[in-house]
């Protein structure tokens, strides 16, 4: 109903996805509200994740997945011929469950993206790395050891300089797949702070199994059972009033 | 209205639930939840096989130890009668004359190990590479049978298809694209060829397994960033896998320089310093397998044949403390 009338960055049509036999993904559309936090949400196995991986076409990269449907970003659809697949990931920034520092150092970390792009100039990039680590809120705890290994942070910092590593690239879109699950109350918290500053400028769509995170920061929900989307709408909508039975009993927490 | 305030608190649970399960996991670790102390058989055989294992690990590297003084022992006599820099650095070779100088062989065996790592190194990397990053599982499931049975192969296989195939390919094929005349094919190249094969599919297959530890995540990671496939795998999973991979090489050529029966039947076996891959050579491995028999026979030849391998010894020694220096360094960049 509200879907129409908000500008959508990334546009759902149709979308089936099966892993060899197991449908994970039925009929899927729906249109995610630019500049807004969206949460997918849903019990375990439901497809929040393979959903998410359809965004930027991670998905294809497991075996015997199969695609159908469109997903425009921007307008374009991704899976189309002419889709140039590295442009349209780097319009994504990714953050995972576990925070996945690449080995080098916490500097080449953010550098990487951005020389593999083809920015080069030393002061360029020490400006931007400066600039992204403060921008993730990292950067005065790490600006004495830049050049260390980042593996050697702790799980919080490596998530945080796993989102300026994502920003560095400057996407449009963030995309979190359950982001916090792996961090401490504290950490958690920072992150999310982060997420609510961003929305202002970035899409945002996380995967969260946490009802309360998605009150706490969400715009929008997506509610996901077995495979199909339930319900989705804005936060208060679908967590405070939900339509469906389903939702009802999840939100509830009848199901998990 | 109630309903809502117990929606919240069900939430409320379920994420206290959340943090005491991570606690109950943490305190596991540091108090067993069963106590040890209440069987006191459990807790001898615990404190007996802590000691066997350590026995047992003691033993093993006391072996290396071993081999070491039998082989400095056997080879005082021909230390005593030559200086060290003669045996190590002259190319006499008389054992009837008493003159005994290693260089032909440390260099055959030297050239030999390295045309093999030259080969084999690029070659076991990028199969490793496929396998791990594009091949589909049908590919796998012929693949690594392959290999394994490949890895199998008795030495003695491959130096007869060395003698077979590489030896006259190296003779008429080889180097008539280079331009060389007469040559028996009989070479460290062909011993290198050989060599680079029995090692390949060990490389190969730990190399495999290493870039299998690299998590997927890290992949899409890395592919999220906008990197092609080619980048990812080459700055961020085999940068990641490293320390594996030069662990795989330092083992597969540890086994190089000390095989034997496969490059003896193609290295030609003069005794030589060899000045191109065409010339025969002569590997350490191949001077001992060859006279130990009569190693007795001649004065001191017995002595000269215990210090040959340890020369061998110490090669491998060197080697390997190098390698593992520059894996350490590398481990350290990324961890
Ligand atoms: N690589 C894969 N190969 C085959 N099936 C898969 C694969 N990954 C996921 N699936 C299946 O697809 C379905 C959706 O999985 P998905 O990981 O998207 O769930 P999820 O909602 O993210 O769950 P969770 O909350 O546990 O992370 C599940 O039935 C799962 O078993
Ligand atoms: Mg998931």
């Amino acid at each position: 109903m509200t879907s129409s009338t908000i500008k959508s960055h990334i546009s759902i049509k149709d979308l089936n996805m099966h892993y060899g036999k197991n449908h994970a993904l039925k009929n899927i559309s729906i249109n995610i509200p630019d500049k807004k936090l969206t949460a997918i949400i849903g019990p375990s196995g439901c497809g929040k994740t393979t959903l998410l991986k359809t965004f930027n076409r991670l998905i294809e990269n497991v075996d015997g997945t199969n695609i159908t449907g469109e997903v425009l970003v921007d307008g374009e659809n991704i899976y189309g011929k002419n889709a140039d697949v590295t442009n349209i990931r780097k319009k994504m920034g990714l953050l995972n469950q576990r925070p996945t520092p690449l080995p080098m150092s916490i500097y080449d970390n953010i550098a990487f993206g951005m020389s593999i792009h083809g920015i080069k100039q030393k002061g360029v990039l020490n400006e931007k790395v400066e600039h992204f680590l403060r921008v993730a809120s990292l950067w005065d705890e790490v600006k004495d050891r830049l050049h260390s290994p980042a593996a050697r942070l702790s799980i919080g910092q490596q998530q945080r300089l796993c989102l300026a590593r994502g920003l560095a690239v400057e996407p449009e879109i963030i995309l979190g797949d359950e982001p916090t699950s792996a961090l401490d109350p504290i950490s958690t918290k920072h992150i999310e702070q982060k997420f609510v500053e961003l929305k202002e400028q970035y899409t945002i769509v996380m995967v969260t199994h946490i009802l309360r995170q998605a009150r706490r920061i969400a715009d929008y929900v997506i509610f996901m059972y077995l495979g199909e989307i339930i319900e989705h709408g804005p936060t208060e909508m679908v967590l405070g009033n939900p339509q469906h039975q389903l939702t009802k009993d999840y939100v509830g927490g009848a199901i998990s | 209205m109630p309903k809502e305030i117990n929606d919240d608190d069900i939430q409320n649970i379920t994420e206290n639930i959340d943090e005491l399960e991570i606690t109950a996991v943490s305190t596991q670790q540091s108090t067993p939840l069963v106590k040890t102390g209440s069987n006191p058989l459990r807790v001898i055989l615990d404190g007996f096989m802590g000691k066997v294992v350590k026995a047992m690990t003691i033993f093993s590297l006391l072996l290396l130890v071993l081999i070491i003084i039998g082989l400095v022992l056997k080879s005082i006599p021909v230390l005593k009668d030559n200086p060290l820099s003669t045996l190590l650095f002259s190319s006499q070779w008389s054992p009837f004359k008493g003159e005994f100088g290693f260089l032909p062989f440390i260099l055959s065996t030297v050239y030999v190990t390295l045309i093999a790592a030259v080969i084999a190194i690029p070659l076991s990397l990028f199969t490793a590479i496929y396998l791990s990053e594009y091949a589909n599982k049908r590919f796998l499931k012929y693949a690594a049978p392959m290999l394994d049975i490949l890895g199998g192969i008795p030495s003695v296989i491959y130096g007869i298809w060395g003698v077979l195939l590489i030896v006259p390919f190296v003779r008429d094929d080889f180097s008539a694209w280079l331009g060389v005349d007469s040559v028996s094919g009989y070479s460290i190249l062909s011993g290198g060829v050989v060599l680079a094969v029995m090692v390949f599919p060990v490389v190969v297959q730990i190399v495999y397994e290493v870039l299998k530890t690299v998590p997927h995540e890290l992949r899409e990671a890395t592919l999220s960033l906008g990197a092609t496939k080619w980048e990812t795998i080459k700055k961020v999973v085999i940068k990641r896998a490293s320390p594996g991979i030069i662990a795989a090489c330092i083992l597969g050529f540890s086994r190089a320089f000390g095989e034997t029966i496969a490059v003896l039947m193609v290295v030609g076996n003069v005794v030589q310093i060899p000045k191109g891959i065409f010339d025969e050579g002569y590997p350490i491995p191949a001077l001992i397998a060859n006279n130990y028999g009569e190693m007795m026979s001649i004065p001191m030849y017995d002595s000269a044949l215990m210090f040959a391998a340890l020369i061998l010894l110490v090669i491998v020694l060197v080697f390997n403390v190098y390698a593992r220096w520059v894996l350490n360094r590398i481990e350290k960049s990324i961890k």
